[in-house]
């Protein structure tokens, strides 16, 4: 048992370790902000794009002198979009004093780091968590988003359908959160319109290594249109394995989609299909610097969601500023109660917490380009 | 050691590893944007430390074969004899008593959320333990159980609002009685096919949960699930987070407790004459059926227990939690631990479970971390870090010792 | 068109089958010689997909002509990942023979962990497009909403690769000497079989399959990350044991047996359970048959 307690002994040093890591910094005067998502693993590439975000928007207010004088420190904790393990950065984030948090990226992991949030008192702006039910619910009043739900995408991609003429449609998903919650959508507002008949609704599954049964199956149900959930890895193979079968059916799919490296891989095969995503805001003046910012410091273009996040910290930076508070109640007041000029346009936030001013359009690859379709 | 020939030997490796890794590291082509990077670098370092490691590697290895007397100055062996020593078993006992008692207080509320997943996976590792490490059969599908008591605590809360104390007998019951359910068609199986059907239901479980929306609510999961509360008090985050730690100690020192009894009880030495040879048991009069049935449902039970804690803790659950991969990692703290041993298990477990959460700084680099180091661990502990001694019995001859 | 439906479901089927019994194989063989289920198996065909895609890559610049290419990276990648296979052995699994056989899965599962890590971070956590080096054959063209270029392809080498095996093991030497080993690793140690040349032979098969499966699947799917071995490799494990782990032509049955019940099940019913398919068919094949189809029964010395 002696050597039970000399591990003891071991994790103790260990936890104080750790302790004295999160308590080391205690130079009051800074406000903390965490940055939380995917920062490891599989799914880094959604959650990298946020960090540098929030680092842009932080360095420049610091340059300025700040908020009211006091600097901005970022508190940047991994969760690889976990739920399990958000709990536990959650945990770490409050230890560590935060007044809000941008994040967290992945929809499950927001809803198990919302709770404890909620109960501490911290309110936390999302850059691409487009569960409906995260503000629809009224579950989590601390919760805000800078990207429009997933049931708004889908009432867009359905509409975009009905306004092509389509009147036979296979609703297909990748089985994950995102591209079955889209799915879902998209076949409960085409079952209450009855304008369109759904004659497939599949999972597809990611990483099979054969999707041709799927797609013999698609071209047996006699679609004219697929409405795709998930994202680019699965929708490339597929409209590759479709298009290299001289399958002539019009592909719909998501935001998970829109994204230039779906086109990349795809190649020609990508020609012809329809995206939604996020309204188009590249002319936007603040977009541009952002991404000037961004090219300037990283050498590179930014990733997903990168102009979402850089919103949620403009955002939070100036309620903070119009609060001049950093309390919970002063904070979400400010939010719901100010517009602020962001890369995404003048928005704010409505009771619920998504953001207003942030929609959907339709997207077409046009040679080897998305184009925003009017 | 240094000379010409274990020169030519490491200088071989190396110029080995050269050509083993040069695609991987040294290029990296773009097939999106067409260009190719040369990493030269990169070779170089591999060379270098190929040279190096094969040095360490023939050493750590030549010391192995060396045999018994060797490992035993390991620290291992020092751990496995002093588990074995009453001696310091009370002042032992009772610090740990009490540094557990104090921690949470004194730790920050991360430190407490960490230690608490810790001390799941040494419940889920000690249920484990009975399956694998007592009745020596491989199971490969332990998510499914742990998924069971999860959606059992999930489900009842959002449909009828069940609390928590209710829900961890019943979770545990529900586990149970799908151990059984899996139990029974394996009976016959041995070893791998054992090993690939618990995996095959395990992995079916999970997809019936990711697909099944009406009853499960599919991928998007469940949320809002509530923390346990004594009667009614709604308490606070830092609070519940304590609380939840202590019902997690409370539940660890009950199983070990248990497994403990189970382990010296009748049911017990049948599970392990069982794993030691099938035939034998049975010729002995051991109902082998029964027996394996048991292990199955009795392991399930702590999987059930533990699910319904981790529904609680992290208040909201989806089915990307219960792979495989996670029955993989409770078999790793099983035989990284030492298989059949208490001890060795809730090492296994605490390791298996902070190691990662204390290499966060080298981040990218901790799974790469950890991969070799449970082969090294291998190679060098096959046993686990503490050893199951086996039960021996002495016969004294009459007047022996007198 | 229902007879169409079909036979578009039987080539998907069987399409499927030939790749994982190409991975089966290096599983089975494994586990003949030294059973062992080794689990950096999946890594391996994806390392060879990555060697494939690396090779044509940079070939390509040169402006090769692109069946050159496609032959040049596929003998790369059976060299590569042969070579892999065998250091694996030789790493992580020869200092083991003697441990218990869970410790040899415990190393097998850190291997596979440490060589996903390892290209993860040494390329790219992305997909990669795949080039299309093979232009698409003529004569296919008729039947082309049936059987694609690329299934073709698969099928034809499966069947070559299958033969050329089944002529080694039956009647080469060191065929003969990894059937014996497989029987009795003592008594065949005793004839004077140099065991440890007979388990590194092993290794190079196995992993020289799973390479040709990796460089085979990825040009059909058109992209690939260092994720697909995982999945690839626990099907291809179903599938040898649904054969009868350890038996050659049973791994071969295994995996079309699986590829026919997924690809079958997805079109006649749903795709949703896909996977669940495979594993049900598993499940009730070892009820009734609990050393695989064609699994030696082992009957024990008490």
């Amino acid at each position: 048992m002696k050597r039970m307690a000399k591990f003891f002994l071991v994790a103790l040093v260990s936890v104080a370790a750790i302790t004295f890591v999160s308590c080391g910094k205690k130079e009051a005067e800074t406000i903390k902000i965490g940055v939380a998502g995917p920062h490891s693993g599989d799914l880094a590439s959604y959650g990298i794009p946020t960090i540098k975000a929030a680092e842009l928007v932080a360095e420049e207010v610091n340059a300025k002198g700040g908020i009211d004088g006091r600097m901005i420190e970022l508190v940047i904790e991994d969760d690889v979009c976990k739920p399990e393990v958000a709990a536990n950065t959650a945990a770490k984030l409050v230890g560590d004093g935060v007044v809000a948090v941008i994040g967290h990226i992945c929809s499950g992991a927001t809803k198990s780091a919302m709770g404890t949030y909620l109960d501490s008192e911290l309110l936390a702006i999302s850059p691409s968590a487009t569960n409906p039910p995260l503000t629809q619910s009224g579950d989590y009043p601390n919760f805000f988003r800078t990207i429009a739900p997933d049931d708004a995408q889908a009432a867009v991609e359905v509409a975009f359908a009905y306004a092509q003429g389509y009147k036979k449609i296979a609703v297909l998903h990748d089985k994950g959160d995102y591209g079955k919650g889209f799915a879902e959508f998209c076949k409960a507002i085409l079952e209450a319109d009855k304008k369109a008949e759904i004659v497939l609704y599949e999972g597809i599954t990611p990483g099979a290594v054969d999707y041709t049964a799927i797609i013999n199956k698609i071209a047996s149900s006699g679609a004219d249109a697929v409405i795709f959930g998930g994202y680019h890895p699965e929708a490339s193979k597929l409209i590759t394995q479709m298009k290299k079968k001289d399958m002539n059916i019009a592909f719909l799919s998501d935001d998970g989609v829109k994204d230039d490296t779906f086109i990349k891989v795809a190649g020609e095969y990508a020609e012809g299909v329809y995206a939604t995503g996020p309204i188009d805001t590249s002319s936007n003046p603040l977009a541009i610097k952002a991404v000037k910012a961004h090219q300037d410091k990283y050498g590179e273009d930014p990733g997903a969601f990168f102009i979402n996040a850089y919103a949620a910290m403009l955002a939070l930076v100036n309620a903070i500023d119009v609060a001049n508070s950093t309390e919970y109640a002063d904070l979400t007041n400010a939010l719901r109660s100010n517009y602020v000029d962001t890369p995404l346009g003048k928005i704010s936030f409505d009771e619920k917490g998504d953001a207003i001013g942030v929609g959907f359009a339709v997207y077409q690859v046009q040679n080897g380009q998305y184009v925003e379709l009017k | 050691m240094f000379n010409l020939k274990e020169l030519r030997k490491s200088f071989l490796t190396s110029l080995w590893f050269m050509f083993l890794t040069f695609p991987i590291m040294v290029i990296k082509v773009n097939t999106i944007t067409d260009t190719v990077e040369w990493r030269w670098r990169n070779l170089a370092f591999v060379g270098v430390s190929a040279f190096i490691l094969s040095f360490v590697w023939r050493w750590a290895l030549d010391r192995r074969a060396k045999g018994g007397k060797a490992k035993k100055d390991g620290i291992g062996f020092k751990a496995t004899v002093l588990a074995k020593t009453n001696q310091y078993k009370l002042p032992g006992l009772i610090g740990i008593g009490l540094l557990v008692a104090i921690l949470p207080f004194f730790a920050s509320m991360y430190t407490t959320s960490v230690l608490t997943t810790a001390l799941m996976y040494v419940i889920l590792g000690l249920g484990l333990n009975v399956v694998v490490g007592l009745g020596g059969l491989l199971h490969l599908g332990y998510a499914a159980f742990y998924a069971v008591g999860a959606y059992t605590y999930a489900l009842l809360h959002y449909h009828f609002g069940i609390s928590f104390w209710v829900a961890l007998p019943l979770g545990a019951l529900f586990s149970a009685v799908l151990g059984l359910l899996i139990g029974f068609p394996v009976l016959r199986l041995r070893g791998d096919y054992l090993a690939i059907v618990t995996l095959a239901f395990g992995e079916i479980t999970r997809l019936v949960l990711e697909n099944w929306n009406d009853f499960s609510f599919g991928p998007s999961g469940i949320a809002n699930i509530a923390r346990p509360g004594i009667a009614g008090i709604k308490m606070k985050l830092p609070q519940a987070t304590i609380f939840i730690y202590f019902i997690a100690i409370a539940m660890v020192i009950l199983t070990i407790f248990l497994v403990n009894r189970l382990e010296n009880s009748r049911v017990g030495r049948a599970w392990e004459a069982m794993r030691e040879d099938e035939i034998a048991s049975q010729a002995m009069g051991i109902d082998l059926t029964k027996t394996k049935l048991l292990a199955f449902s009795i392991g399930a039970v702590w999987a059930g227990f533990v699910g319904v804690l981790f529904a609680a803790k992290t208040t909201f659950i989806n089915p990307a939690s219960f792979t495989v991969w996670e029955s993989i990692v409770v078999l790793c703290v099983v035989v990284i631990g030492g298989m059949g041993s208490i001890p060795g298990v809730v090492v296994g477990a605490l390791v298996f479970t902070l190691l990662p959460e204390l290499l966060r700084s080298v981040s990218e680099y901790r799974m790469l971390v950890f991969g070799i180091t449970l082969v090294i661990m291998m190679i060098f502990r096959p046993g686990g870090l503490i050893q199951k001694t086996r039960k021996s019995y002495k016969f004294k001859k009459e007047g022996d010792g007198e | 068109m229902k007879l169409d439906f079909f036979f578009q479901l039987l080539m998907s089927g069987l399409t499927r089958g030939s790749i994982y019994a190409l991975i089966a194989l290096g599983y089975t063989m494994v586990y003949g010689i030294v059973k062992l289920i080794n689990f950096a198996h999946g890594e391996i065909y994806m390392i060879g997909a990555f060697t494939a895609l690396i090779v044509s890559g940079v070939l390509s610049m040169y402006g090769m002509n692109p069946v050159f290419i496609f032959l040049i990276a596929i003998t790369a990648a059976i060299i590569y990942s042969a070579a892999y296979g065998v250091t694996l052995e030789k790493i992580a699994y020869a200092p083991l023979r003697k441990a218990p056989r869970l410790s040899a899965l415990i190393s097998a599962i850190g291997m596979s962990m440490f060589l996903q890590n390892y290209v993860l971070l040494a390329q790219t956590s992305d997909f990669l497009p795949f080039p299309e080096l093979l232009p698409e054959f003529g004569f296919l063209d008729p039947v082309k909403f049936i059987i694609s270029t690329n299934q073709f392809l698969i099928l034809v080498t499966t069947t070559v690769v299958m033969v050329l095996l089944t002529f080694f093991i039956k009647f080469s030497r060191t065929g003969k000497a990894m059937r014996a080993t497989s029987q009795d690793r003592d008594m065949a140690q005793l004839v004077g079989i140099n065991i440890n040349k007979v388990i590194s032979i092993t290794f190079v098969i196995g992993s020289a399959l799973a390479a040709i499966g990796g460089v085979l699947i990825s040009s059909h799917i058109g992209q690939i990350n260092f994720y697909i071995g995982f999945i690839a490799g626990i099907k291809a494990f179903v599938a040898a044991v649904l054969g009868g782990i350890g038996s050659i032509p049973g791994a071969v049955l295994g995996s079309f047996v699986l590829g026919i019940t997924e690809s079958f099940g997805t079109g006649y019913i749903s795709s949703d359970y896909e996977d669940a398919f495979a594993f049900v068919i598993l499940i009730v094949i070892l009820i009734f048959k609990p050393s695989g189809l064609l699994g030696r029964k082992v009957s024990e010395k008490v």
